[in-house]
C-alpha cells in the first residue's frame, strides 16, 4: 500500500467509526472509551502517514466514485502531507480528550456527536488530498455541515442556534466564491481537475480574478476581515473540543486552500496581490488581537485571538508573494516556511487552549472571565500545561509561537531589497503593525490566564472545582509537549517542512548557512541566529544556581501570612481586576475600534449597575445595511405572492413563454 | 567556543552583575544631588540586597508556585540579556544563540511573569500593576523592537554585536535614523525602566505607582532578586544605548584581556555621564498621569517608524 492509499484508509477508519456510533448512540461508555480513542489511534497513524510522505514523490490516485464520468482524484505531495500532518497530530489530542469530555446530558446524544465529529475529521482530511475541484466542494461542504452539527450540539439554547446559522451563512458565502474561483481557473475547458488547471495559462485579468475570488472564498472560512463576524460566535458556542478542532485545523484548512491556488493553481503572482494580501492580513491581525483584549468571554477571548494568528499567518502569505513575484524564491521560501511554522504551532497551542477552557468549563459551568479566578489552585494540571500554552501563544522564548514570529520578522527585515521603492516604503509601518500585534497578544494572555488562573476566586462554588480527568490530562501534556518541542527543535521542524517551500516557490529555506541542528539561522549566521535550546539551557542554570546559591548562603526558610496590599483591611474577591477592568486601558486607547454602549450608574440609583458592551463596527457597517437591503427585497418579491393558484398559473405561463423565446 | 571565549562571556556576565547596582545607587545619588538633598551613600543599593538575602521570607497564604518561581525565572532572564548585549566587548559567543529579536522576548518574558506574579495573590494593587505594566509593555516594546530594527538595516544583521561592530567601525558622521531612533530609545528606557514620567522609582503613592505595585506582596530573598534583576534591567537598556548610539571604544575581541582592561573605565565613564543624564531628565520632567502614557509611548513609537522609514529613504 503507498501512502496516499493509507490516508484513503484513515479516512474510511474515520467514517466508519462515525458510523458505528449509531450502533449504540445512548452508550456514552461504548462511544468515549472505545469509539473516540480510536479515532485518537487513526489521527496519529495519519500524522505519521503525513509526516513520512514530505518528502516523498506526489501520488495521485482516480476513485470510481461519486458522479458518473466525474471520478474522485486524489492527490498526496508535500503540501498536502504537511497539513494532513498537522491534522493528525491535532486530532489525535482532541480525540483523546474528546473521550474524557463528553458528557450524557450535553445536548445530542453521544452516538451522533460521534458521527458528526468523525466525519468532520475525515472531511477536512479529504479536502486535503482532494485533487479536482468536484471533490473539493464536497469534501468542503461536507466539512461545513458537520462542523455547523457540531457547533449546535447545544441546539436547545437559542444564542447557540443563531451562532450556528451565522456560521453556515458565512461558510456558504465562502464556498460560493471558492466555486467560482474554480470556474475561473478551469479557463473554459470545462476540465475540473487540478491538473488541467495547472496546465492552464489564464490571460488578462483572469489570475486576478482568480487570487480575489480564492482570497475571499477562503478568507471567509479562516476568518479575515471583514468575513470574520462567524468565528466569536460559533467558538463559543460550540463545545470546547469541537471549537479546539475548528480554530487548530479547520482554520488552517482555508489557509492550505488559498496556497494551494496561489502558488500551485496559478501561475504567476503579481505584486499587487501580495500587498493587498499583506495590508488585509495585519489588519486582520490587530483588529483581532485589540478585540480579544477585551472581551470577557474565555472562548471569545480565544476566538479573536484565532483570528489575530490567521492575519498574522495570512500576512506572512502576502509577502511570500511579494518576494515570489519580485523573483526572490530563498526569501520566499523563508517566509512561507515562517507561514506554516506558525499555522503548526498555532495548531498546537491554540488547542491546547481551548481544551484547557474545557476543562475549566466542566468543572465550573463558568465561561464568563468575571466569575473565575484562582483555580491554579484546584486544577494544578491544567492551569500548568496551560501556562505553556499561554507562554507559547504570546511569543516568548524559548517556546514555539516566538520561533515563527522571529521568522517572520527576519523576513519583514530582507524585504529592503525589493526593487520597488514604493513597496520598500510599506515595509516599516507592515512591521510596525506586526510587532505591535505581538506585543498587544502577550497582554491578552495574560489577562486571559491571570484571571482564570491565578489571584482569588471570585465565586465561592470554584472552590468545589475539580482537576481534568486522565483522558483530558493525557491529551493536555501532548499539547503542551508539543509546544515545548516545536520551540526548542526549530531546525529539525524546518527541515521537515522544507519540501513544501520546494513544490511551491521552488526553493529551500535551507540553502546557505551552517546546517547545525542547535542555531537557526536562515541566510548565515553573521545576519541573524537564534538559538531556543541554548537559551533555554542558559536560563535554567542561571535559575538553578541562584537558587543553590541563595540556599546554600543565606537559608530557605519561608513564612505564610496574609497577603499585605499596603495594609489595607478587608480585602474582597471582588478587589481584583475584572475581565473588563484588565481590558479597559486598550479599551481606551483603541476606542474609535469599538462601537461602545456604556450604561453608567447615577449617584442616586440604589442599585448601581455599570455595563459596556464593546461591539465590532463592521456588524453596523457592513451586515445591518446587507441584512436591511435583503428585507426589502424580500418584501418586493412577496408582493408577487398572491396565495392564488390562478395567478402562479399565469406566471408559469409567461415563463414558459420567455423560455420559448430564449431558448426557441 | 573556545575557553578564552567562554571566561570573557562568563566576564562580561558578572560586570553587569557587579556594576548594575553601582549604577542604581550612582542616579539616586546625582538624583539626590540636583534636587539639593543629601545623597545616599553609592553603595547603598549593595547594602539593601544584602539585607533583604538575610532576612526571612514572608510570602501570601494564597501565593501559587508561579510566584515563588517568578524572581528567579525574571532574574534568569535578565542575566541572558546581560549575556547578549556587549558591554565591554563585542566578542559574546552567546549572541549567536539570541539576536536583538530574542533580546525582546527576553525581556517581554520577565515581564509576563511579572504581571502574572502580581495578579497571583489577588490583591487589588496587584492586579493594577500588572494591568499597568503590560499596558506599558505592549508599546515600549514594539518602539524597542522599531529601534533596534533600524540599527540592524543599517548593519544587516538582527545579531547585537554585528550591528554594534558595524556601527562603530563607521566614519563618524550625523545619521538622521539614528537620531530619531536616539530620542525614540530614550523614551522606551524611561518607560521600561519605571523612571518619570512614566513611572517613579521611588515612591509608594498607591494611585500612581506600577512597578512597585508589582513587588508590594514580595519579600526578602524574592524581593531582592527583583530588585537586582530591574538594576540588571537598568543597567542592560543603558549599555544598550550606549554601544548603538556611543559605540566607539568598544572592544572587538573578547579575549584581548589587555584591552578589555581599558575599555573598563571607558564604559564606566559613559554609564556614569548616562546615568547623571537620566537623573537631570528625571528631575526636570513630572511625572504624567497614566492615561497620558499612550500619548508619550505612541510618540516613541511613531519615532521608530520614522527612524526606520528614514533609514530607507536616505539610505542612513
Amino acid at each position: 500500500m503507498n501512502n496516499l492509499e493509507l490516508v484513503v484508509g484513515a479516512i474510511i477508519g474515520w467514517l466508519a467509526l462515525g458510523a458505528l456510533g449509531l450502533l449504540r448512540p445512548r452508550r456514552l461508555v461504548y462511544v468515549s472509551r472505545v469509539l473516540f480513542p480510536a479515532g485518537a489511534a487513526v489521527g496519529l497513524a495519519l500524522a505519521v502517514v503525513g509526516f513520512l510522505s514530505i518528502g516523498a514523490p506526489a501520488q495521485s490516485l482516480v476513485l470510481p466514485l461519486g458522479l458518473p464520468d466525474l471520478p474522485f482524484h486524489l492527490r498526496l505531495d508535500a503540501l498536502s502531507a504537511f497539513f494532513l500532518l498537522l491534522l493528525g497530530a491535532t486530532a489525535a489530542a482532541v480525540s483523546i480528550y474528546s473521550a474524557g469530555y463528553f458528557r450524557a446530558n450535553d445536548g445530542s446524544v453521544p452516538g451522533l456527536i460521534c458521527l458528526e465529529y468523525h466525519v468532520f475529521l475525515a472531511a477536512m482530511a479529504m479536502v486535503l488530498v482532494a485533487d479536482d475541484a468536484y471533490l473539493f466542494m464536497v469534501a468542503w461542504e461536507t466539512m461545513a455541515l458537520s462542523s455547523y452539527f457540531l457547533v449546535t450540539t447545544d441546539h436547545k439554547i437559542p444564542e447557540i442556534r443563531r451562532a450556528g446559522f451565522l456560521y453556515l451563512l458565512i461558510a456558504h458565502v465562502g464556498a460560493l466564491a471558492i466555486l467560482l474561483c474554480f470556474g475561473v481557473l478551469q479557463g473554459g475547458s470545462g476540465d475540473y481537475t487540478f491538473d488541467a488547471m495547472r496546465a492552464i495559462e489564464l490571460a488578462g485579468a483572469w489570475p486576478s480574478i482568480a487570487f480575489f475570488l480564492a482570497l475571499v472564498g477562503f478568507g471567509a472560512k479562516a476568518g479575515l476581515l471583514p468575513l470574520h463576524v462567524w468565528l466569536p460566535e460559533a467558538h463559543p458556542a460550540a463545545p470546547s473540543p469541537v471549537s479546539a478542532l475548528m480554530s487548530a485545523v479547520m482554520l488552517k484548512t482555508a489557509i492550505y486552500g488559498l496556497l494551494r491556488v496561489t502558488f500551485d493553481l496559478l501561475h504567476a503572482q503579481l505584486w499587487w496581490w501580495g500587498v493587498v494580501t499583506l495590508a488585509v492580513g495585519l489588519v486582520t491581525a490587530l483588529f483581532g488581537v485589540v478585540f480579544a483584549a477585551v472581551q470577557s468571554d474565555m472562548k471569545r477571548l480565544l476566538a479573536y485571538s484565532s483570528i489575530e494568528n490567521i492575519g498574522i499567518i495570512v500576512a506572512g502569505i502576502g509577502l511570500t508573494i511579494l518576494f515570489r513575484a519580485y523573483d526572490k524564491p530563498l526569501l520566499a521560501a523563508i517566509t512561507l516556511t515562517a507561514v506554516l511554522y506558525h499555522a503548526l504551532n498555532h495548531a498546537f497551542f491554540k488547542s491546547l487552549l481551548f481544551l484547557a477552557t474545557g476543562s475549566v468549563l466542566h468543572s465550573t459551568h463558568e465561561r464568563s472571565l468575571g466569575k473565575l479566578g484562582g483555580l491554579i489552585h484546584r486544577m494544578p494540571w491544567v492551569a500548568g500545561l496551560a501556562l505553556v500554552g499561554t507562554l507559547a501563544i504570546a511569543g516568548l522564548p524559548p517556546l514555539n509561537g516566538f520561533v515563527s514570529e522571529w521568522l517572520l520578522l527576519q523576513a519583514f527585515l530582507f524585504t529592503p531589497t525589493l526593487p520597488q521603492s514604493f513597496v520598500n516604503m510599506l515595509v516599516p509601518l507592515a512591521t510596525a503593525a506586526l510587532v505591535l500585534a505581538v506585543a498587544l497578544a502577550a497582554y491578552v494572555m495574560v489577562k486571559f490566564y491571570g484571571i482564570i488562573f491565578l489571584g482569588r476566586m471570585r465565586e465561592p462554588h470554584l472552590a468545589y472545582a475539580k482537576d481534568a480527568g486522565p483522558m483530558e490530562r493525557v491529551a493536555l501534556i501532548y499539547l503542551a509537549f508539543g509546544c515545548v518541542v516545536l520551540g526548542i527543535f526549530p531546525v529539525n521542524v524546518i527541515a521537515m517542512l522544507d519540501p513544501v517551500n520546494a513544490l511551491l516557490v521552488g526553493s529551500s529555506a535551507m540553502q546557505e548557512g551552517p546546517r547545525s541542528w542547535l542555531l537557526l539561522a536562515p541566510i548565515n549566521a553573521d545576519r541573524s541566529s537564534y538559538s531556543p535550546l541554548i537559551v533555554l539551557v542558559v536560563i535554567v542554570i542561571v535559575v538553578l544556581l541562584t537558587v543553590q546559591i541563595v540556599h546554600r548562603f543565606y537559608h530557605g526558610r519561608v513564612r505564610r501570612a496574609p497577603p499585605w496590599d499596603c495594609g489595607f483591611p478587608g480585602q474582597t474577591p471582588r478587589m481584583q481586576d475584572t475581565a473588563e477592568g484588565f481590558g479597559q486601558p486598550i479599551r481606551n486607547v483603541f476606542e474609535p475600534f469599538f462601537r461602545m454602549e456604556r450604561h453608567l450608574p447615577s449617584p442616586f440609583d440604589t442599585k448601581p449597575v455599570y455595563s459596556v458592551k464593546a461591539d465590532d463596527h463592521f456588524w453596523h457597517w457592513l451586515y445591518v445595511p446587507i441584512v436591511r437591503g435583503a428585507e426589502v427585497l424580500a418584501r418586493l418579491v412577496g408582493r408577487i405572492q398572491q396565495g392564488r393558484i390562478s395567478v402562479y398559473l399565469t406566471y408559469s405561463f409567461f415563463t414558459l413563454l420567455a423560455l420559448l423565446f430564449f431558448v426557441r | 567556543m573556545t575557553i578564552a571565549g567562554f571566561l570573557s562571556q562568563l566576564l562580561q556576565i558578572a560586570v553587569a552583575l557587579i556594576l548594575a547596582p553601582l549604577l542604581v545607587g550612582w542616579v539616586n545619588q546625582c538624583r539626590a544631588w540636583l534636587s539639593n538633598r543629601s545623597a545616599p551613600s553609592l553603595l547603598l543599593p549593595y547594602r539593601t540586597i544584602r539585607k533583604l538575602f538575610a532576612k526571612d521570607a514572608v510570602v501570601a497564604e494564597n501565593a501559587s508556585p508561579i510566584f515563588r518561581l517568578t524572581p528567579y525565572v525574571v532574574f534568569g532572564a535578565m542575566c541572558c540579556a546581560a549575556a547578549i548585549v556587549p558591554s565591554l566587548a563585542t566578542d559574546l559567543p552567546f549572541a549567536r544563540a539570541a539576536d536583538a529579536i530574542a533580546l525582546v522576548g527576553l525581556f517581554a518574558l520577565a515581564r509576563v511573569f511579572m504581571s502574572l506574579a502580581a495578579m497571583d495573590i489577588g490583591t487589588a494593587f496587584g492586579s493594577l500593576g500588572a494591568r499597568r505594566d503590560m499596558f506599558i509593555g505592549f508599546l515600549a516594546e514594539p518602539a524597542l523592537l522599531m529601534v533596534l530594527f533600524t540599527a540592524s538595516l543599517i548593519s544587516g544583521s538582527t545579531s547585537l554585536p554585528e550591528i554594534v561592530d558595524t556601527l562603530a567601525h563607521r566614519e563618524f558622521g550625523i545619521y538622521p535614523s539614528l537620531a530619531f531612533a536616539g530620542v525614540a530609545f530614550t523614551m522606551v528606557s524611561l518607560a521600561e525602566n519605571a523612571r518619570i514620567p512614566i513611572d517613579n522609582p521611588a515612591t509608594h503613592l498607591e494611585l500612581t505607582m506600577i512597578h512597585e505595585a508589582m513587588l508590594l506582596e514580595y519579600s526578602a530573598r524574592h524581593l531582592a532578586l527583583l530588585e537586582w534583576a530591574s538594576a540588571l534591567k537598568l543597567f542592560n537598556y543603558s549599555c544598550i544605548g550606549l554601544a548603538i548610539f556611543l559605540p566607539f571604544g568598544i572592544v572587538t575581541s573578547g579575549t584581548d584581556w589587555l584591552a578589555l582592561l581599558s575599555a573598563a573605565p571607558l564604559l564606566i565613564g559613559k554609564l556614569a555621564a548616562g546615568g547623571f543624564a537620566l537623573a537631570l531628565i528625571e528631575t526636570l520632567s513630572a511625572k504624567m498621569r497614566i492615561f497620558r502614557a499612550p500619548e508619550f509611548l505612541g510618540t516613541a513609537f511613531m519615532l521608530a517608524v520614522l527612524a526606520m522609514l528614514v533609514n530607507l529613504l536616505l539610505g542612513a
